[in-house]
C-alpha cells in the first residue's frame, strides 16, 4: 500500500516536470495556427516556417557560435588552471580555486549585473566579445570541477616515466596528460556549450543591440503571441542540449569498448 | 670508471632535512641498492639522481657528465616505479616502443627492439592489448621492458617489487636480478626490504634519517654491521653493552657482563678504539639455544629460560631471559622446538660476533 503510493507519487513528480515539455514536443507537430489541443492533425509546417524565419536562424547561428567558442576558450583555461592548481605549488591555490569556482555560486543576476556595471566604469561598449567573455566566466567553473577531479586520479608517475624515457614537459603533456585527460575535456566542453547555448539571464544583460542567440529570441518573439514556430525552436532546443551529451556519451562508450575488446 | 657518481647531496625541505650530504659512487654495471624504512631519504635521493628533484647542494654525475641542470628527460635514465606506471592508453608495444620515438631510431629498428625487450621480460605475447589487461606481475615486467629498451645509462628501480604478492615478489627477484645481469645496466634500486636487498645488490647504502649509516657488499653489511641500526635493520640482532680490553691475534677482546670474555675477529670491529667502552653484536640466527648444561664447550655460553616462542615454520624465533638481560634467538627447528619456561643454555661462537664503538 506504502509502496505504491510512492509509486504514484513519483509517477506524478516525473509528470509534472516532463508533461510541459512534452506538450511543446507535440504542439510543434501540430499543423493547427493555435498552439492547442486537441491537435488537429501531424505537420512539419512550423519547422518548415522555422527555417524560413531570417531572424531565428540568425539566433541560432548567433547561439551555436558562442557556444562553440564559449566551449573551445573555456575548456582551454579551463585545462590550464587545472594543471596549474593541481601539478603545481603555486601560492594562494586554494583562494584562486575559490575565486575560480565562485561565479557558480554568485546568482546569476548578480553577476550579470556586476559585470555591467564594471564595463560600464570602464566606459566598454557591448559587443559579442564581451558576451563571449561573460560566457567564458561563467561556464569555465564547470570545466575545472570536472577536469580538476580527472586531473587527479591521473597519477604523477606516469608523467613522470614519460619524462624519464624523454618526452619534455609539453610532449609528456600531448602524449600522455591530454589523452588520459579527454573524457574530462569533453564533458567539460559539452557543459560549457549547453550552458552558454541556454543562458538568458546573463545574455539578455550583457548582448549588445541587434544580437540574439535562441533564448533571448524566443524571449522577445513571446513578448508579442504565442507562435508555435516557438514549440517547434523549443524542440531543436531540446534536442541539441540534450541530444549533444548523449552523442558524446556514446562516442565515449565506444572509444572504451574498444580498448577493452582490444585488451 | 664510475657510472654515476654523487657529490655531497643533499636535500632540505624547507627546515627539514631529508637526506644530509652524502656522497657515492657507483661503479659501471653495479647493482646498488639504497636500503632503509620509510622516510630515510632512499627515495628523495634517487629522485634527485633521475632529476625529479633539485638536490639542495652537492654534485651529481652520470657517466662523467654533470646532470644538476639536465632536465630528467635528458638524462637517458631508465625508470621503474612502485606502481609500474604504465601509459593506460597505449598498447603495450606503444608502452615499451614510446622512449624510442624521443631517440633517432627507425621504424623497422624500433619495432625489433620492443619485440626483444618483450622477449626478455618473457612476454612476447602481449604486445597488442592494454595495461589493464595484464597482471601486477606482468605491469612491472613490462614496465622494465619500457625502461631498458632506451639502452640507458643507468636504470633507477623505485620499490619495483612491493606492489606485488609476496611468492610472486621472489620470482620477480629473481629475474629481475638475472636481467640486470645480462645486460649488464648499472642499478640502483630503492628498497626497505632488507631480504631484497641481501638477495640483488653488488653494494647496499644502508640509509636513516637522511644519513648514510653504511657501505658494503651485503656479506659485509650483514656481517660487520657499522652502527647499531644497520645490525637491527638487517635482521635481528642482540647488542650487548661491554668493555673492549685489548687487541690480540687479529681480534679485538671484548668484555661483556654477561658472557664473560669474547674475542670478535677484527675486521668485524674496525671501528672500535683498543680500549674502552664497545658493544658486543650477536644476530639473532647465531644465537643456539641447546638444552640445560649440555653448550659446546668451543662455544661461549650461558644459561637462560626460555620467555616466548615465536614459531615460524621450517624456524622458531625465541626471546630468552639469561639474567636481566633479555635476548632473541632465531633457530632452525631440528627436532621438537623448547618451549615456554624451558631453562636451557645458550651458546655461540666468538667468530660470529661483530663489535660496535660506544656505550
Amino acid at each position: 500500500m506504502g509502496w505504491s503510493l510512492i509509486r504514484v507519487w513519483t509517477l506524478l513528480v516525473y509528470l509534472f516536470m516532463f508533461l510541459p515539455i512534452a506538450v511543446v514536443v507535440l504542439l510543434a507537430f501540430n499543423a493547427n495556427q493555435f498552439g492547442s489541443f486537441p491537435m488537429t492533425g501531424l505537420s512539419l509546417r512550423w519547422f518548415d516556417e522555422l527555417f524560413q524565419n531570417e531572424a531565428i536562424l540568425r539566433a541560432l547561428r548567433t547561439s551555436l557560435t558562442l557556444g562553440a567558442l564559449t566551449a573551445l576558450i573555456s575548456t582551454t583555461l579551463g585545462v590550464l588552471a587545472s594543471l596549474a592548481l593541481v601539478r603545481y605549488d603555486i601560492p594562494f591555490r586554494n583562494t584562486i580555486s575559490t575565486i575560480l569556482i565562485a561565479p557558480i555560486l554568485v546568482p546569476e543576476v548578480v553577476l550579470a549585473v556586476a559585470l555591467l556595471l564594471f564595463l560600464q566604469f570602464l566606459g566598454i561598449h557591448k559587443s559579442f566579445t564581451l558576451l563571449l567573455f561573460g560566457h567564458v566566466i561563467f561556464t569555465l567553473p564547470f570545466v575545472i570541477l570536472v577536469v580538476q577531479a580527472r586531473l587527479v586520479g591521473i597519477r604523477r608517475d606516469v608523467e613522470e616515466a614519460a619524462m624519464s624515457l624523454g618526452a619534455s614537459p609539453i610532449q609528456t603533456f600531448f602524449t600522455i596528460t591530454l589523452p588520459l585527460l579527454t573524457p574530462a575535456v569533453a564533458a567539460g566542453g559539452l557543459f560549457a556549450f549547453t550552458i552558454s547555448f541556454d543562458d538568458i539571464t546573463d545574455t539578455l544583460f550583457w548582448k549588445p543591440g541587434g544580437v540574439e542567440t535562441v533564448p533571448t529570441q524566443i524571449f522577445a518573439m513571446l513578448r508579442n503571441s504565442i507562435s508555435p514556430e516557438i514549440n517547434a525552436l523549443g524542440t531543436l532546443m531540446i534536442l541539441i542540449t540534450a541530444g549533444l551529451p548523449l552523442i558524446g556519451l556514446a562516442i565515449s562508450r565506444k572509444l572504451a569498448m574498444r580498448r577493452d575488446r582490444a585488451g | 670508471m664510475s657510472a654515476v657518481t654523487l657529490s655531497n647531496i643533499s636535500k632540505q625541505f624547507g627546515s627539514f632535512t631529508a637526506v644530509e650530504p652524502m656522497s657515492l659512487d657507483i661503479p659501471e654495471g653495479q647493482f646498488v641498492t639504497l636500503l632503509g624504512p620509510s622516510g630515510c631519504g632512499k627515495t628523495t635521493t634517487l629522485r634527485m639522481i633521475a632529476g625529479l628533484l633539485d638536490p639542495t647542494g652537492g654534485e651529481i654525475t652520470i657517466k662523467g657528465r654533470r646532470v644538476n641542470d639536465l632536465p630528467i628527460h635528458k638524462r637517458n635514465l631508465g625508470i621503474v616505479f612502485q606502481n609500474y606506471a604504465l601509459f593506460p592508453h597505449k598498447t603495450i608495444a606503444d608502452n615499451v616502443g614510446f622512449g624510442l620515438r624521443y631517440r633517432n631510431v627507425s621504424k623497422e629498428d624500433a619495432a625489433r627492439r620492443v619485440r626483444e625487450a618483450l622477449e626478455l621480460v618473457q612476454l612476447p605475447h602481449v604486445a597488442d592489448r592494454y595495461p589493464s589487461a595484464l597482471s601486477g606481475g606482468q605491469q612491472q615486467r613490462i614496465a622494465l621492458a619500457r625502461a631498458i629498451v632506451i639502452e640507458p645509462d643507468v636504470l633507477l628501480l623505485d620499490e619495483p617489487l612491493s606492489a606485488l604478492d609476496a611468492n610472486l615478489r621472489e620470482d620477480m627477484r629473481v629475474e629481475l636480478k638475472k636481467i640486470q645481469h645480462r645486460i649488464g645496466v648499472t642499478s640502483i634500486f630503492v628498497t626497505h626490504d632488507q631480504a631484497e636487498a641481501l638477495a640483488m645488490s653488488d653494494q647496499i647504502v644502508v640509509m636513516s634519517d637522511g644519513r648514510v649509516e653504511q657501505v658494503g657488499p651485503p656479506e659485509e653489511v650483514y656481517n660487520a654491521p657499522a652502527s647499531e641500526f644497520v645490525a637491527n635493520f638487517l635482521g635481528a640482532s642482540n647488542i650487548l653493552p661491554g668493555q673492549c680490553t685489548g687487541r690480540q691475534n687479529g681480534t679485538v677482546v671484548m668484555d661483556t657482563p654477561l658472557f664473560g670474555t669474547v674475542p670478535v675477529p677484527a675486521e668485524k670491529a674496525p671501528n672500535v678504539p683498543g680500549a674502552g667502552a664497545a658493544k658486543l653484536v650477536l644476530r639473532a640466527e647465531k644465537l643456539q639455544l641447546v638444552p640445560k648444561g649440555q653448550a659446546d664447550p668451543d662455544q661461549i655460553s650461558a644459561e637462560a629460560v626460555v620467555e616466548t616462542v615465536d614459531y615460524q615454520g621450517q624456524a622458531v624465533r625465541y626471546f630468552v631471559c639469561s639474567g636481566d638481560t633479555q635476548l632473541q634467538a632465531i633457530n632452525m627447528i631440528d627436532t621438537r622446538p623448547f618451549a615456554e619456561g624451558d631453562s636451557v643454555s645458550i651458546q655461540f661462537r666468538p667468530r660470529d660476533c661483530a663489535a660496535l664503538p660506544g656505550a
